[in-house]
């Protein structure tokens, strides 16, 4: 798969803020990476640095094999960026808007007409090209400016917060747009909403205080999976420690356990077969995926992980 | 890719009505003055027959109006010139650019074309007054193109201050206020060079009055014109550099 961005040792300040702190950032053809942070935490200080229009203090940014300070006009062909605030014309009408946009990113005009029409298409715009921006409704200015990044087919979207301000259907087929969009191009989209994470992207990175403190792919994260035990008449613990599937035990009170084991979820069945022969009456057995949730707070909750790797830096 | 900025400038400007009432305003102005002045032409043509080389129409009615003509663009492009960029670092549009395969010398030479050509139209509306007279007297057109050339060389040097005024802030009323000091400050800055002290040469040299007076009386000087391309030329480069310092500080 072709790198599509390679960022590496980004550092931002702000006056005396260190706002990104020796970032690092890989993209390849056909990722979706979820930024996950909490605020302030410099995601969007990273994706503005992505997209060019904001310079890194140090660090270098390649995108799909140009450098972006040493050659900004080659490397920004291949970016579309959506900003936090979707950069609209809101006196121009859709239509007049996005040539706009296509003209900018040096489509050749015989190309434009067509370009545009797909894009609207797949934005669900078509009924609105004529509209004025200023009078779309919040999702659906939202959608313009996706459109707007997308229209030029960059290898490269990002997108700040693409699903604020939509509602639960708008945010279903945005969704199902970037999932679509993440076939043939690279992703990156940062947003304060971990279900969602979870649902379109394959790849997760959480930022916090400026650095990157969690990095892996959504599959990595599935598999690190429990399951969760709760007998009536519990047995010796080493009963259970000795299934085979099973390789620890966790008991949390008497009767409560955690079991951790390699694909244990493929197993859950056997286990529940041996509690009902061994009389332990099962009262719960269900999966106890790692989630982004608890990963999150682990991460962001500025005592475990983190704290300890900021302290050994000063 | 300049062309393409500058047209998406002037579309967003006719678009809102400040740039009809602007154009409407300014027309109203320019044609009362150009009655009132060729009033006066009437009433003093019995003196200036008894005189010899007596100044004649285009002396008497157009340089007038083309003097009054700068004021009014004085006032009128502060207005016009102060949303160019701050707007758009307001409203976020600046980052489509930025984000964009486009330099920053073509965001700012496409915005300078955007409003130079607003004010060409303007330009070209009041010429059509003076022009009208020539169907029932001869003007001296050498005199008119002079004295054109000097209200556009003027535009030039506006919109540029106005644009690098505007790269400064991100409230277009600030813009405004600061290109309208700077301006009104390089109109009468020569009146302290009139006073003939040592000075005095170098005050009228940075004047924007002291330049544009002589091509009414039909005198087109380089020196003149120089003083208002390296004006433009200076106000532009620092724009650029501005535009760009902006993506290293915020």
């Amino acid at each position: 798969m072709p790198q599509l961005i390679n960022a590496s040792n980004l550092h931002r300040y702000y006056a005396d803020t260190h706002a990104v702190n020796d970032l690092s950032i890989d993209l390849q053809q056909g990722d979706i990476l979820g930024l996950l942070g909490p605020n302030g935490a410099g995601k969007s200080s990273c994706m503005q640095m992505l997209s060019g229009t904001l310079a890194p203090s140090a660090g270098e940014i390649i995108i799909n094999g140009f450098d972006l300070l040493e050659q900004p006009n080659e490397a920004r062909r291949h970016i579309g960026y959506l900003p936090d605030k979707p950069p609209l014309y809101e006196e121009l009408t859709v239509d007049e808007y996005l040539d706009y946009a296509a003209r900018l990113r040096r489509i050749p005009k015989s190309e434009i007409h067509s370009l545009r029409e797909q894009a609207k298409q797949r934005c669900g715009l078509g009924e609105f090209s004529r509209r004025l921006i200023s009078n779309l409704s919040k999702g659906y200015q939202q959608r313009v400016g996706i459109a707007q990044a997308i229209i030029h087919q960059p290898k490269v979207i990002i997108l700040d917060e693409p699903t604020v301000g939509l509602d639960p259907i708008q945010m279903q087929e945005i969704r199902k747009l970037i999932c679509e969009l993440g076939k043939q191009h690279g992703i990156i989209l940062s947003t304060h909403i971990l279900p969602e994470v979870q649902a379109v992207c394959n790849r997760v990175q959480i930022i916090y205080q400026g650095k990157s403190v969690f990095n892996s792919d959504m599959d990595q994260l599935q598999k690190n999976s429990q399951i969760r035990l709760r007998l009536k008449h519990p047995p010796e613990l080493q009963n259970l420690q000795n299934i085979d599937s099973v390789s620890s035990v966790t008991e949390i009170e008497p009767g409560h356990y955690l079991l951790d084991g390699e694909d244990i979820l493929q197993h859950t069945s056997e286990i529940s077969q041996l509690c009902v022969e061994n009389g332990w009456q099962l009262s719960e057995i269900s999966p106890q995926r790692n989630t982004l949730e608890q990963l999150f707070m682990q991460f962001t909750s500025g005592e475990q992980g983190l704290a300890e790797g900021a302290a050994d830096d000063f | 890719m300049i062309f393409n900025i500058a047209l998406r400038e002037l579309r967003s400007l006719f678009y809102s009505p400040l740039a009809w009432i602007i154009l409407a305003i300014v027309q109203i102005l320019l044609s009362w003055k150009f009655l009132s002045n060729i009033d006066i032409f009437f009433s003093l043509q019995a003196e200036l027959i008894k005189i010899r080389n007596a100044p004649g129409v285009t002396d008497l009615v157009v340089a007038p109006l083309l003097d009054f003509l700068k004021l009014l663009l004085l006032i009128v492009t502060p207005l016009i010139t102060m949303r160019l960029l701050s707007e758009e670092r307001q409203s976020g549009t600046l980052k489509l650019l930025l984000s964009s395969p486009v330099s920053m010398s073509q965001i700012i030479l496409g915005k300078y074309l955007g409003a130079l050509i607003f004010f060409l139209i303007i330009i070209l509306l009041c010429s059509l007054m003076p022009l009208s007279l020539s169907f029932a007297t001869s003007l001296d057109y050498g005199k008119l193109a002079s004295g054109l050339l000097g209200v556009f060389l003027n535009v030039l040097a506006f919109v540029a201050l106005g644009l690098y005024m505007s790269s400064l802030t991100r409230q277009p009323g600030i813009a405004a206020i600061s290109t309208y000091g700077l301006l009104i400050l390089f109109w009468i800055i020569n009146i302290a060079g009139n006073s003939g002290g040592e000075d005095s040469n170098f005050f009228n040299y940075l004047s924007i009055t002291h330049h544009s007076i002589q091509m009414l009386r039909g005198i087109v000087n380089t020196a003149d014109v120089a003083y208002f391309i390296l004006f433009s030329l200076g106000f532009i480069l620092l724009s650029i550099r501005q535009l760009d310092a902006q993506r290293l500080q915020q």
